[in-house]
């Protein structure tokens, strides 16, 4: 008799364990939501009362502009200069990051793969990666001029090292067990390469390439700051010489919205590829 | 009936250590023999030189009388004790993995699938499948190139006591569908007795041969067979002696 009422015991338990469990989860989750709604909310809440402190003359308008101004002015300027800002600076890190990447891409794998290759070149690329990049401006604008190139050059500096940093790590820290399944399959270096290293290595390239982006707009409007007539980094410098904050908010405002937009391109591009991956964010 | 595999293993070290000492093996044609020993005696070594993934030792390796350099590519097949699956690959592409640029032989893909028991689970990623389920994708990856000798590294010992039973009965079915000989390292000694033509018992320190015991009970066995026990206890004795335990 005891065993069935045993039985019968742990029969009834998992149910009442999901009745609970169900409601429980439900209501964390509704919970959650709201914390998303009020985490996108939150923007909106700091603009309005901003705006009721600059009308309310609390603080100067000539350094703070009210919100709706802002809103005012970017409006304006989509009317006319505002695209072509975003076409020259877009353009300049399209070009300085698509450079930088390319060739990170292809340095870093030779020494990730190649020990003579590592020990060749990583000394030199240590040393060059302590050179903070923005040092390099002065040279560049004696040696390039002062017209795109030596913008897309240092572009192309700050986009090059975490790329080649990343993939380099990635590399070399293929799980060693895999290696040892293409020794059993006897796969030559390329095949290895291909087939192995490459796709294991492949998480860590999309790290490297999205820090990489972003650091590619901070060059774009670091160089920029120093000499365009024309860009994102123009709209900032114009703003200031001019003593008007609203332009400089809408510059920081756009800059804010373009590296959002082009981070969110690479990470469903990393989302596609990468699906395989067995992590926190990809869990099913 | 000659040996399909022959292994002389004079001497092997690590540095100054010697792991392996005087290992003369023979194995027959579908044969299934287990390595059993406590950790540290080499048998996972053993098995690697066996894999010819270790050519850094004293002796030879023959494989049909021939030298293993020699065999043609997936004449061995390994399991190791970690699924080891690409995890950027389906589970069909990782059954299939041998045939590199070929094209898979995607009949092949679906009848060993269907005979691991995971007939559905071709477009599945890795990260889907339990570790039972993954351990049998890696078993059908080796078997896809249809080996001669399938070469097992502890292959069950990461998984649940049932898994591990049911997996047993599994690996011994397609071993015996397909005649592979079957080369297993385990530190379990019910695994052997279970699975084994063979047991071949080793010490450590250095790694040698302490006895090699033949199984004769007839297949499926009983896991609770009294023969088995007395195996078993003869077993831990030799162990003992040499003070293995």
């Amino acid at each position: 008799m005891n065993t069935r009422v045993e039985s019968a015991a742990t029969a009834a338990w998992p149910a009442a364990a999901q009745n609970q469990a169900a409601p429980a989860a439900n209501a964390g989750a509704r919970e959650l939501r709201l914390w998303q709604i009020a985490g996108l909310a939150l923007p909106l809440v700091v603009f309005a009362v901003l705006e009721v402190v600059v009308r309310a003359d609390l603080v100067p308008r000539n350094l703070l502009p009210a919100p709706s101004e802002v809103f005012q002015s970017l409006w304006d300027l989509a009317d006319g200069d505002l695209w072509r800002h975003i076409g020259a600076s877009g353009a300049r890190v399209l070009a300085g990051f698509g450079i930088g990447a390319a060739l990170a891409i292809v340095v870093g794998a030779a020494v990730g793969l190649s020990r003579r290759l590592e020990a060749l070149l990583e000394p030199s690329f240590q040393a060059l990666r302590a050179i903070p990049s923005l040092a390099w401006v002065p040279l560049l604008l004696l040696w390039l001029g002062i017209d795109e190139a030596p913008k897309i050059t240092l572009i192309a500096i700050g986009a090059f090292f975490p790329v080649y940093l990343n993939l380099v790590s990635g590399i070399h820290n293929v799980d060693r067990k895999l290696i040892e399944l293409s020794e059993v399959y006897r796969l030559g270096r390329v095949e290895q390469v291909r087939r192995i290293l490459l796709p294991a290595a492949l998480p860590q390239l999309f790290t490297g390439l999205r820090s990489g982006l972003s650091l590619a707009w901070m060059f774009m409007v670091a160089a920029e700051l120093i000499a365009a007539s024309k860009g994102l980094g123009y709209l900032l410098t114009d703003g200031r010489e001019t003593s008007r904050p609203d332009l400089v908010l809408v510059a920081i405002l756009v800059l804010a919205i373009l590296g959002k937009f082009s981070d969110a391109l690479l990470k469903r591009l990393e989302d596609r590829w990468l699906a395989w991956r067995d992590t926190l964010a990809t869990r099913a | 009936m000659a040996a399909q595999i022959n292994i002389r293993v004079q001497d092997k070290r690590f540095g100054d250590k010697q792991v392996l000492s005087q290992i003369a093996l023979d194995i027959a044609p579908g044969e299934v023999v287990s390595l059993l020993g406590p950790s540290g005696c080499g048998k996972s070594t053993l098995l690697r030189i066996a894999a010819g993934l270790d050519t850094d030792y004293r002796g030879s390796l023959l494989l049909d009388t021939r030298p293993v350099a020699e065999a043609p590519l997936g004449a061995v097949g390994v399991v190791f004790q970690e699924p080891r699956l690409l995890p950027w690959l389906s589970v069909a592409d990782n059954v299939a993995f041998a045939s590199g640029k070929a094209a898979a032989n995607v009949a092949r893909v679906a009848a060993l699938l269907d005979e691991v028991g995971l007939r559905d689970a071709g477009p599945l990623l890795p990260k889907q499948l339990s570790g039972g389920m993954a351990q049998r994708v890696a078993i059908a990856r080796a078997l896809y190139t249809q080996p001669r000798v399938m070469l097992l590294d502890e292959p069950f010992s990461a998984v649940d006591a049932f898994t591990r039973m049911r997996l047993q009965d599994l690996l011994l079915n397609v071993a015996a569908h397909h005649g592979t000989t079957l080369v297993v390292v385990t530190h379990d000694i019910d695994e052997a007795l279970y699975l084994s033509d063979r047991i071949v018992v080793m010490g450590a320190a250095p790694g040698r041969i302490l006895a090699d015991l033949r199984i004769a009970q007839a297949r499926p066995r009983d896991r609770r067979d009294a023969q088995l026990a007395l195996l078993r206890a003869e077993i831990l004795d030799t162990l003992d002696a040499a003070h293995a335990l």
